[in-house]
């Protein structure tokens, strides 16, 4: 006892010397840390700088000369794109945002634990099914099922704008891309939310089971408000997503550059990200540029919308506190 | 405004466990009654029977009969959620809903009863139950500010607000003043010895001098062991059980905690 005591009191000044090994560690692990935070910044510079430098000969050009060896005048041509592409992602969102909190809930709040446990895993296993493959199942399998289905929505509702216009006979309209990319967003959704609401205090929900509420309202008082950014961040992330998906819209949709609303018809307006993969290929000269630019306003977009995202969830922080 | 709870032959589990043995007793309306005994003998438990709050723990059930001015809260077709409206519930933390603000969670309860009380009758009810649970005057220039803003022993008179705000018939208690300094102690006292003369109150304290001061039945729970279901080892007006209790435990545990 005594001795263990002098051999420490014995190694006590010599750390002065030597680091002892957690302190490597530490440095290290910090070292890794700030590393790894550094690299992911300069990627993103790299990229935004690609996007810029090889984009910004086609933002610059003569519209005369993008007419000749372009896609035609940079706005003009892009337009419909941008609006493909966020029609497209807010169509999606529209069909999977309640779907994944509905079954989000279920799993938190509904399911008995046997229940819960698998119908999460499968949730999880559906965000590991490659686009490529929702593609093929949307154009293959999904299009022609909904095509009836579209063809009586046009025929008997179609004096409302969205439904209206000619039919498509093959079902390839954005409104069965909207359908595959929901399908693709909402496990991403779904996790993030269910997560959230198991998170809900306790506390709180037994307050107001308390006050006589029935198991609906307790989740209306006790963890919807609680869950309400990190829904909010996760409908972020699902637009992300849906934004950015390329070979899913790619397969299903046969894009034009229309500007419409409606859903049904086979004139479809494209996507960006759809628009590149379609074209880079064959592109050549300016139109490389041209292309290169879209994807710049693309990232735009998404940068925007992540900041948008953030600056919801921190304003909503404040009145969440779980304190 | 306040009735009489009979218990006769409650078991409580969670599962296969028997967390609860054999209570038989009745609680007095006009009068606060008192929980105490050591660390797990059930006395939550067996608090939370009393309004159906246990059976919101995944398979905890109850068997046995709690009779509400003659009435079986377990009988078949009784709703959990109807009993709750009429035995309202104060918990350990104080648990106030953080993005309501202090009017909404006074209303909270009504809100879920009642939505189309006028705005001008909502408020003073709301100023009522502040009064009652003598917040009033700390709160009636914020009443918009959120509930989680308060000091925790405010927090706990809002929370004491929000139960009576539903005019239950019963207010239980669990440790209500455990995270609360003495002087908030003492305002939840007072409080209580002003409730008692409106409702029937149940409370759970691990604080002797506490059962002591403010109670007039004091029930004993004790268990034989850990694994093994807490029991009622006797129950008695508060003077008796602090001065000549029957059972020797009960003495023992109370002069332990004394000494
Ligand atoms: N949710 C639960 N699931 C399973 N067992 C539980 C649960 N809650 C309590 N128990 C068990 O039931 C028994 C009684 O617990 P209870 O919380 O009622 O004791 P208590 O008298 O309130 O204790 P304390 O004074 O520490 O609050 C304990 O053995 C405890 O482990
Ligand atoms: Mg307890």
């Amino acid at each position: 006892m005594s001795q263990q005591s002098m051999i420490r009191a014995d190694a006590e000044p010599a750390s002065h010397h030597h680091p002892d090994p957690k302190r490597v560690g530490d440095r290290v692990f910090s070292g890794l840390a700030t590393g790894s935070g550094v690299l992911i910044l300069v990627i993103l510079a790299l990229v935004a700088a690609f996007l810029l430098i090889q984009g910004t000969p086609a933002l610059l050009a003569d519209p005369a000369k993008l007419t000749a060896q372009g896609y035609g005048p940079f706005a003009e041509w892009v337009a419909p794109y941008v609006f493909g592409t966020l029609w497209a992602a807010a169509l999606a969102l529209f069909l999977a945002v309640p779907v994944s909190i509905g079954i989000a809930l279920f799993i938190s709040h509904y399911a008995p634990r046997r229940l819960a446990q698998p119908l999460g895993y499968v949730i999880d296993l559906l965000a590991a099914v490659p686009s490529v493959v929702f593609g093929l199942w949307g154009a293959a399998v999904l299009a022609p099922a909904v095509q009836p289905m579209w063809a009586w929505l046009n025929a008997n509702l179609g004096f409302i704008p969205l439904f209206g216009g000619q039919a498509s006979g093959t079902g390839r309209t954005i409104l069965t891309a909207a359908i595959v990319l929901a399908t693709m967003v909402l496990p991403i959704i779904t996790s993030l939310c269910r997560e959230v609401f198991l998170q809900a205090p306790k506390l709180h929900e037994e307050a107001a089971l308390a006050l006589g509420a029935t198991h609906w309202e307790m989740i209306k008082m006790a963890v919807l408000p609680f869950a309400r950014p990190g829904i909010i961040a996760a409908v972020m992330l699902g637009l992300g997503r849906a934004l950015g998906e390329t070979m899913a819209v790619a397969m299903v949709l046969s894009g034009g550059r229309q500007i419409s609303f409606q859903l049904l018809t086979s004139e479809n307006p494209n996507t960006i990200a759809a628009t590149i993969a379609q074209n880079f290929p064959e592109a050549f000269g300016l139109k490389v540029n041209q292309l290169i630019a879209a994807g710049l306003v693309l990232f735009v977009i998404t940068l925007a919308v992540n900041t948008i995202a953030r600056w919801i969830v921190a304003r909503r922080a404040q009145y969440s506190g779980a304190n | 405004m306040s009735k009489r709870i009979e218990v006769t032959d409650l078991n409580v589990y969670y599962g296969d466990f028997r967390a609860v043995e054999d209570v038989t007793m009745a609680i007095e309306p006009k009068a606060i009654t008192a929980f105490i005994g050591p660390s797990g003998c059930g006395k939550s438990t067996f608090l939370r029977t009393l309004n159906r709050m246990h059976e919101v723990v995944p398979g905890a059930r109850v068997e046995g009969e709690v009779l509400l001015d003659g009435e079986n809260l377990y009988g078949p077709g009784v709703d959990p959620v109807r009993v709750r409206r009429q035995v309202g519930m104060v918990f350990q933390r104080p648990n106030p809903f953080p993005t309501m603000s202090i009017k909404e969670n006074v209303l909270a309860g009504i809100n879920l009863n009642n939505r189309r009380m006028p705005a001008s009758e909502k408020d003073a009810l709301a100023e009522r139950a502040l009064r009652g649970a003598n917040l009033w005057d700390e709160v009636k220039n914020r009443l918009d500010a959120p509930g989680s803003g308060l000091s925790g022993g405010q927090q706990q008179r809002l929370c004491i607000a929000r139960a009576i705000a539903m005019e239950p018939q019963v207010l239980l208690m669990d440790e209500p003043c455990s995270a609360l300094d003495p002087i908030s102690t003492l305002a939840i006292e007072d409080l209580m010895a002003k409730l008692k003369e409106e409702y029937t109150i149940v409370i759970v304290t691990h604080n002797m001098q506490q059962a002591a001061r403010i109670s007039d039945v004091t029930a004993f729970f004790n268990i034989a062991g850990t694994g093994s279901p807490g029991r009622l080892i006797e129950s008695g007006p508060t003077e008796k059980i602090f001065s000549v209790p029957d059972v020797k435990a009960t003495e023992d545990y109370i002069s332990g905690r004394f000494g």
